[in-house]
């Protein structure tokens, strides 16, 4: 019974062994065109359906808005209007006639100084309430309500509070972007495995390492869910108080062209501020990528 | 006999709001330096407990663990824990889990270089230094609870507490897990503690099996010394007369004087 079956084995082996130089060597020979040929394959395969959407989009405007008397502008019309606007972003004749550039460069500004006061505040206080029952029992109820405020209502108030425009937007943005990062870091300090806990009771991490070591990336997934929702929110709270604050920004570039009846300048204005946001956004979740690697999949 | 880790009259009782549970109830063991001691028992019946209690993740109602006669009830270093489900943490490499451990118990009594050293020290006794970069999820189960015994060791505990430290693997890695633990025993001479409900694996192991009756209320039901000589070799245990013995008198513990209940 044993003779056969060692022989099986013997023949196997020599043939696969024999074989394997010669697949490793035919896989050697096309490598650099095979994958050129396959990336540009799938750039095409994310690319050409947006592009294609996209310009059917802008056909059915096009068709829609080229009759005469149409309330908007045909997004020909749009590109001739804002040329200039469009090739040279960086003029500055003083005042609020600026460049889109400064504008945009105006409003994140506020929204990096805003956002990242309220991704500190957020996570101490997401930690402070993940941690302590009490504090959870005292504040989340608190959260609960004023995040369901919107994020105008505080304009007003800020306001009255700073006698000034700009620490006024900043106050909004943080109060707006604050509540899912508290709300996530606290879920994920609050999912933190039993298991980690007792790792380091057993190496007796002190609690600063604990905070550090286990607490942190632990709940980094948590956190930048948080965050990342915190920037899209921020994005879209700058936009709306700087419209009422007025100065230098995006959003009351938005509005001082409403004022002058440059449809088409509203139009590029909504554009660039549409890809900024997905650029944070992205931003963020690339970061959050970097950072929770192997925490996520376990 | 020299007592080097005691279990003195260990009760331990649940409280949830009106409702306890008594889970242990008067444990009393004394386990010596450098032995291998096995903890069996039905699931459920309180072998974790136990040995959380030693470890100081849990405190025990009444009663008290003393290591070298020194009370321990808080957890600590020198009772370094083997979780079941290896418990790495999936952000660091396999050096930086081990080295975890390694730089808060040695910050002062070795220098940097030293401790790297005394890492990968620890990660060629259980043979996974081949994978000092890589993360838990990218080594297999086997090869992760490895790196948790060396974990453990690395601390250089007092005693090594093996919460079902094999539970989770496949027979094959098992066997060969259990041949490494068997193989660092007789290197090390650690003293261990390990909580199983594989009958094979406690006898192959252990210098004495501690049989624990159904909970609630666990008790000590009996002890068995395990009188082979060490060091044994699972394929001549196979058909030894005494290693049938110790098991057939384990079996006979677990499934006909104290059968799981609830399991019938």
């Amino acid at each position: 019974m044993n003779m056969p079956a060692t022989k099986i084995e013997v023949e196997t082996a020599t043939p696969a062994a024999v074989a394997a130089p010669v697949v490793a060597m035919t896989l050697r020979r096309p490598p650099r065109t095979e994958t050129y040929a396959r990336m540009a394959r799938e750039i095409a395969v994310r690319v050409i359906p947006p592009l294609i959407v996209i310009a059917l989009l802008a056909l059915v405007w096009e068709l829609v808005c080229r009759r005469a008397g149409s309330a908007l502008p045909p997004p020909s019309k749009v590109f001739r209007d804002t040329k200039e606007l469009i090739l040279d972003p960086f003029f500055d004749h003083g005042g609020i006639d600026k460049g889109l550039f400064w504008h945009l460069s105006a409003s994140l500004q506020r929204v990096a100084f805003g956002y990242s006061l309220s991704a500190i505040a957020g996570i101490a206080l997401g930690v402070l309430v993940g941690q302590s029952v009490w504090a959870m029992r005292g504040l989340d109820p608190l959260f609960q309500v004023l995040r369901t405020i919107p994020p105008l209502a505080w304009l007003p108030l800020s306001l009255a509070a700073f006698r000034d425009g700009q620490p006024s937007a900043i106050f909004v943005i943080f109060i707006t972007s604050i509540w899912p990062i508290i709300i996530n870091t606290a879920v994920g300090i609050r999912n933190i495995p039993q298991d980690y806990r007792n790792v380091a009771a057993v190496v007796q991490l002190n609690p600063l390492e604990f905070f550090a070591k286990i607490m942190i990336p632990a709940a980094a997934p948590y956190i930048f869910t948080g965050l990342r929702i915190g920037i899209g929110l921020s994005w879209l709270a700058i936009i709306a108080a700087e419209m009422l604050i007025g100065g230098v920004g995006i959003g009351f570039f938005i509005w001082d062209a409403w004022n002058s009846s440059h449809i088409s300048e509203i139009i590029l204005a909504l554009f660039y501020v549409g890809i900024v946001g997905f650029v944070l956004d992205r931003l963020i979740a690339g970061l959050g990528k970097i950072v929770t690697r192997g925490t996520a999949q376990n | 006999m020299t007592a080097y880790l005691k279990l003195d009259h260990i009760d331990k009782i649940f409280t949830r709001s009106a409702a306890t549970t008594e889970v242990l109830k008067d444990i009393n063991l004394t386990i010596e330096k450098g032995e291998y001691v096995s903890i069996i028992g039905h699931s459920g019946c309180g072998k974790s407990t136990l040995l959380n209690i030693i470890a100081g993740l849990t405190n025990a109602t009444t009663g008290g663990v003393l290591l070298e006669n020194r009370e321990v009830n808080s957890p600590g270093p020198d009772r370094a824990v083997v979780f079941q489900n290896h418990s790495l943490l999936p952000w660091l490499t396999v050096f930086e889990n081990v080295k975890l451990g390694v730089d808060k118990v040695f910050s002062r009594t070795k220098t940097k270089a030293e401790r790297d050293a005394w890492v990968m020290h620890n990660l060629n006794l259980v043979q996974m230094a081949h994978a000092r970069d890589k993360r838990p999820s990218e080594i297999s189960g086997g090869m992760k609870q490895r790196v948790g015994i060396a974990r453990a060791l690395a601390m250089e505990p007092k005693v090594l507490l093996l919460d079902e430290p094999f539970g989770a693997l496949d027979a094959l890695t098992r066997a060969h897990l259990q041949d490494s633990v068997m193989a660092l025993h007789q290197k090390l001479g650690n003293t261990i503690l390990m909580i199983t409900h594989d009958v094979d694996e406690a006898v192959l192991l252990s210098d004495r099996i501690v049989m624990m009756t159904n909970g609630p209320s666990a008790r000590i039901g009996e002890v068995l010394e395990v009188p082979l000589a060490r060091p044994r070799k699972r394929l001549e245990l196979a058909t030894s007369a005494t290693y049938l013995k110790c098991r057939q008198r384990v079996l006979e513990f677990l499934y006909e004087r104290h059968r799981f209940v609830e399991a019938a």
